[in-house]
């Protein structure tokens, strides 16, 4: 069993807390992401789990055992580093069996799962090579060999995608979450970028100042956030938001009314959120939920459709266009939002108010 | 319209030649000249008889390897050859095991009063060996080391320069390294053996060297702390030729000689550690 547990779990340095109490169940063979921004403490909490930080207060467990106290190798979990961590005067096979230094197999043994990771991996033909040879992306396939061949209950993934280029990155998502469905094991992954997040996650962590701020799958955090923070760091591009104010039973946002209010919102400062790929360039239907003037901005057409941003009344936007249209910067434009696609938050608190 | 033959003659193209580097290879030449005399010399009386010994042509009128056969088949000279290898090998093996353990624990593991041991050892690049002498003595005299290896090593065993060198180096290895080690299970003597020593190459090599040309070439302690002519270094045993037996030119510049040939292998084969090191390092060779 490889499930972990975290229990209040804080991490102090010095004075200053950086991990602040956080509760969290991963189930075994589940692929958790944390994902939140630098110094959010997502990187803390993983050094905790795999035993290089010691724990300030609170209690981890994995499986049945408390491992506050038990040495990295106790906790029979492998980690993938950020730079890779592949030692540089050692051959790629002589890399992956590093794992096995302490294993008592014999090693005929050791070099039957040294192969095995190569063809899973598709190393099996540069085993005899040295990492300086070896392509970025095959550097980290290296580095996760080393952690497979351990058998670990469980693997902890430190942003390992960091250092590859966007087309590396992308494959080496895929090649992850594969080696996932195959092993089956529980992974514990942590980046700042949702991408990597919303594609790979059975379940994502959003981390912010050593808060746990929400935990959902990822179709659960892209349609229901709990706050502004969530609702920006989930989706590309970020979610936009609209200052409104909620008067008479109804919400103007961008010099617009906008109806339907639910009830709990009250009178005060509000946002409305919407989603570039909600807002939509053009005539407004009979059924929008908001429709809105803009100043266009700046204009990117990526083939497939347009990004249009927009002013509106002084707040920006980014907006949705079919992929023919191209706005003049300058000019003015109509753009909507069909009902069910807004998004209203308590501007001063960031929380969310629920969805329009 | 005709075209133009690109021309094949040579032309010396004098404007790239700056004044600048014309003063700089002259006193480089000058300086190379001065640096190989002695050694020119030095191989050029070892080829001479006695009597050619003030005959101060470089080239000898009469070459022969006499001195050679007669310093090799002289036991007391591969004695001190012998002593010197032993010394030099011993002192440097020492070194990179003990500096870069120490540089080691100094950079890469936080504990109190890390800083105070290291600025401590630092500190004791500050004194002159020649203050450190009679100290040394003394220790040795109580140890009783005087006329032994022991007291000849012992000063040598671990060097405060070693250590900084090592732990400068050792900041440089990404802690990823260290800890990827950590959870495959490795002891922490055994990280540093097996993943950080490998990945200092450079400097081990860099204070290698120097150690052993240091302790080879090492005249003023050994002289002192040794009595029998059997614990001789070479630079010692060289030196009793000029004393006991009214200065035998001949003889102190064969052996010299033979013994600058250590010297020159090391150079030679690690001449691009010792730049490398040089650099690194920011020391005189």
């Amino acid at each position: 069993m490889a499930d972990i547990r975290l229990e209040g779990l804080v991490k102090r340095y010095g004075k200053a807390t950086v991990v602040h109490g956080i509760d969290l169940e991963i189930a075994d063979g589940e692929f958790v992401v944390f994902v939140g921004p630098s110094g959010c403490g997502k990187s803390t909490t993983l050094r905790m789990i795999a035993g290089l930080e010691e724990i300030s207060g609170g209690v981890l467990k994995i499986g049945d055992q408390v491992v506050n106290e038990y040495e990295p190798k106790q906790r029979n979990i492998a980690m993938v580093f950020q730079n890779y961590a592949i030692y540089p005067h050692m051959t790629v096979g002589q890399n992956i069996g590093f794992g096995l230094y302490t294993s008592d197999l014999p090693k005929a043994e050791k070099q039957k799962k040294i192969a095995e990771a190569g063809k899973i991996l598709g190393l099996e033909d540069l085993l005899d090579r040295r990492p300086a040879s070896l392509s970025g992306g095959q550097r980290q396939r290296v580095a996760i060999g080393r952690a497979m061949v351990r058998d670990p209950a469980a693997f902890l993934f430190d942003e390992p995608l960091s250092n590859l280029d966007a087309q590396l990155r992308s494959q080496m998502r895929i090649e992850i979450k594969r080696l996932h469905q195959r092993l089956g094991k529980t992974i514990v992954y942590v980046t700042h970028d949702q991408v990597e997040a919303m594609t790979m996650a059975d379940r994502i962590v959003v981390m912010h100042e050593g808060r746990i701020l929400q935990v959902g799958t990822p179709t659960e955090l892209y349609e229901q956030p709990v706050d502004v923070f969530t609702a920006r760091f989930i989706g590309s591009p970020s979610m936009n938001l609209l200052p409104a104010r909620a008067s008479d039973g109804a919400i103007i946002a961008g010099g617009a009314k906008i109806g339907g209010v639910p009830s709990r919102t009250g009178s005060g400062d509000l946002l409305v959120g919407v989603r570039p790929h909600d807002l939509l360039v053009g005539e407004a239907s009979a059924q929008a939920a908001m429709a809105l003037k803009g100043i266009v901005t700046v204009v990117e057409p990526l083939g497939s459709e347009t990004l249009v941003h927009i002013e509106v009344d002084g707040a920006p936007a980014i907006a949705t266009a079919p992929a023919k249209q191209v706005p003049a910067v300058g000019s003015t434009v109509d753009v909507w939002a069909a009902p069910g696609s807004l998004y209203l938050f308590d501007a001063p608190s960031g929380k969310s108010l629920g969805r329009l | 319209m005709t075209a133009t033959v690109p021309s094949t003659e040579f032309k010396f193209n004098t404007s790239s030649i700056r004044p600048g580097r014309i003063i700089a290879w002259t006193v480089l030449f000058i300086g190379g000249v001065i640096m190989i005399t002695p050694l020119l010399f030095m191989f050029s009386t070892s080829l001479k008889s006695a009597g050619q010994v003030y005959d101060l042509r470089l080239i000898p009128a009469a070459p022969s390897f006499d001195n050679y056969v007669k310093v090799l088949s002289d036991g007391r000279f591969m004695r001190w050859f012998f002593n010197s290898t032993f010394v030099a090998v011993a002192v440097t093996l020492s070194n990179v095991f003990f500096d870069s353990l120490v540089g080691y624990t100094l950079a890469k593991f936080q504990f109190r009063g890390r800083y105070f041991i290291f600025l401590a050892i630092l500190s004791t690049l500050m004194i002159p060996t020649e203050m450190l002498v009679i100290p040394w003595y003394l220790m040795s005299a109580q140890l009783g080391w005087i006329d032994s290896y022991w007291g000849i090593m012992f000063p040598g065993m671990m060097t405060a320069f070693g250590t900084f060198l090592m732990k400068q180096f050792f900041e440089t290895v990404p802690d990823d390294f260290l800890e990827a080690a950590r959870v495959d299970g490795l002891n922490e003597f055994t990280i540093w053996w097996k993943v950080a020593m490998p990945l200092v190459t450079p400097a081990l090599s860099a204070l290698a060297i120097f150690t052993f040309l240091g302790n080879w070439t090492a005249f003023f302690w050994p002289l002192i702390v040794t009595n029998s002519r059997d614990l001789y270094t070479l630079p010692v045993g060289l030196s009793s030729f000029a004393v006991e037996q009214s200065i035998q030119w001949e003889m102190i510049m064969t052996g010299a000689a033979i013994a600058t040939i250590p010297t020159l292998l090391v150079f030679l084969v690690l001449q691009r550690y010792i730049v490398r090191g040089v650099m690194l390092a920011g020391l005189k060779g």
